[in-house]
């Protein structure tokens, strides 16, 4: 176990230390870390207590992950899944980064929003909502964003079938 | 006594009396009206629209629209190869397209863990700096336009087309390039490359300044965006804001410096942050004087590249380029400063296929948008022309 702390770079060993204290706290809420050298993560199981994990990270005083960088919408088909990626950091007093990962059912499922905590999730979650058609709870304002409000289907998905007309036009080209 | 309508709940009524006169009570309110600008308006920098209720001339709510330019670049990417995916970079940010293949191609990169000479990184830096100074001319220009400006856009454009010039030579295109590869370039640059780039150093720097005491400390300019949308540093953060827009509220974050990539730790420049003194830190005119600024950091890094290039005679710039990429299962989220903020990619690779099964752009210009809504709530709607000016986007990058 030491020994593979110590093959880490420095910045996964920084993710590893803050994700040990939100696991600290959660417990078996949160997955395992993955200590991957490109983009290292944990996944949140119980998606219930999402938001409660946001607001721990964004204002624990050793933690304080201010910035959401990205927020990714992913399909994972062979799970019957879709979920979120999202890229914390810290502007200010820490280097650290970490990801996080939320999945819900692929048909109706949701995942709580966490625009509340940072801005930059409102829209970020709509594009999600928009491409792969999970459903944000408590988000304020939950419309499409890229595609026209009366689009059917959501183009991301994996099994995506284009529609064959809209408004009279002939789609696919 | 017969009420013939009425607006706005109780407070505006007409009324018809019994003896046939019509009249209208006394208490009324000012209505509020929706006014749509755009999405085929100048000032709105592309088809943006932006739906605004305004109380007379004050905006109430001013809530934005897109998708206009939507098409479909994730899901592009998803069914075609890595490489491919070069020029379609291009066309998110078509003024910075430099940028956005740096951006992408590091990341790739970053996944498959390979090495790059180092004459290519020098190469990437100038070419993706000159598009910066590119990218901030047009900005400027375009600002100064929304303002009623005209001289410093002429002033702009025509520096610009130097830039221009010096990028077609160099690549073969003069707005969308697919120069910089996955692993190398397209290119090596052409044998006087250096010449020609101090030579435009030389000529730039003088109109840097004239520009600055043309258009930046221009009493009119001034006026119009001293003041004007001001954005606190701890909600810039919280919505995400990055580059210019960032530094424009006083937090000194630059991915060149806080996330280093490519050869820019081995580079000395300073990251410009307002300090108050010109301007209210946050305001139009902090964002705008962050642009100005950094253009004489680009040239700083341009000089330096210059003189620290190694020369290789017969240089190969695709050597090291893999026949075949394909990453091996992971994912990545990599990104690199932009001249409109932090461009992100987020990829996904299965390990099996040539295509990656994820690619998330993540927009600077989309992020910053997103906080129009706040930012134009109860000013004029003249100033909203300033707020949207000094956000600086480019709707090829929001709508992707």
């Amino acid at each position: 176990m030491e020994e593979a702390a110590n093959q880490m770079s420095p910045a996964v060993r920084e993710s590893k230390t803050a994700y040990d204290n939100i696991r600290e706290r959660f417990g078996d809420a949160i997955s395992e870390f993955d200590a991957n050298p490109t983009m290292p993560f944990f996944e949140v199981l119980d998606a219930s207590r999402w938001v409660d994990i946001a607001l721990y990270m964004r204002d624990n005083s050793l933690l304080q992950f201010n910035y959401l960088a990205c927020l990714s919408g992913v399909d994972y088909p062979e799970e019957q899944k879709v979920g979120i990626v999202c890229n914390f950091e810290c502007i200010g007093k820490y280097t650290h980064r970490i990801a996080v990962k939320v999945k819900c059912q692929r048909d109706g499922g949701s995942i709580p929003s966490v625009s509340c905590v940072w801005h930059t999730a409102n829209w970020h979650e709509r594009e999600a909502y928009d491409m792969y058609g999970m459903v944000f709870e408590g988000h304020p304002d939950l419309r499409r964003i890229l595609c026209p409000e009366d689009w059917t289907g959501y183009p991301l998905r994996k099994d995506y079938q284009v529609q064959e007309t809209y408004h009279g036009i002939k789609v696919p080209y | 006594m017969q009420e013939l309508g009425k607006v706005e709940s109780n407070s505006t009524r007409i009324i018809r009396q019994d003896d046939k006169r019509v009249t209208i009570e006394k208490d009324l309110d000012t209505e509020h009206m929706v006014l749509s600008m755009g999405p085929q308006h100048p000032s709105t920098h592309g088809v943006l629209r932006l739906e605004c209720i305004t109380d007379g001339e004050v905006v109430v709510e001013a809530e934005p629209y897109l998708g206009y330019l939507h098409r479909c670049f994730e899901k592009h990417c998803e069914k075609i190869d890595y490489p491919a995916i070069v020029p379609y970079t291009d066309r998110m940010d078509y003024l910075a397209g430099m940028n956005s293949e740096l951006a992408y191609c590091i990341t790739v990169e970053k996944l498959l863990d390979i090495e790059i000479p180092r004459r290519v990184e020098f190469i990437r830096v100038i070419v993706s700096e000159l598009n910066r100074i590119a990218s901030h001319l047009v900005a400027i220009g375009t600002y100064a336009i929304d303002l009623g400006a005209f001289t410093p856009f002429l002033f702009c454009f025509r520096d610009r087309e130097h830039i221009m010039n010096l990028l077609e030579w160099i690549s073969g295109a003069r707005m969308l390039y697919n120069y910089i590869w996955i692993g190398g370039l397209a290119y090596d640059v052409p044998a006087d490359f250096k010449k020609r780039v101090d030579e435009f150093v030389t000529y730039f720097r003088p109109k840097a300044v004239e520009l600055y005491k043309l258009l930046t400390e221009n009493e009119i300019f001034v006026k119009r965006t001293y003041d004007i949308g001001i954005m606190p540093a701890d909600v810039a953060i919280n919505y995400g804001w990055s580059g210019p827009m960032l530094r424009g509220s006083g937090v000194k974050w630059d991915l060149r410096r806080n996330d280093p990539y490519s050869i820019y730790p081995e580079l000395d420049f300073e990251v410009p942050v307002p300090d108050g003194k010109f301007s209210v830190v946050g305001d139009c005119l902090s964002r705008h004087l962050v642009r100005a600024l950094e253009m004489e950091e680009s040239l700083r890094i341009i000089e330096q590249c210059l003189a620290k290039m190694p020369e290789e005679p017969n240089f190969n710039s695709r050597a090291l380029i893999p026949k075949k990429i394909r990453p091996k299962a992971g994912e990545v989220y990599g990104r690199a400063e932009n001249p409109r903020g932090e461009l992100g990619y987020y990829i996904v690779s299965d390990g099996k296929s040539t295509s990656p099964i994820r690619c998330k752009a993540r927009s600077s210009c989309f992020v910053n948008l997103s906080a129009m809504k706040d930012l134009s709530k109860g000013q004029l709607i003249p100033d909203l022309v300033a707020i949207i000016g000094s956000i600086d986007i480019v709707l090829g990058e929001v709508d992707r």
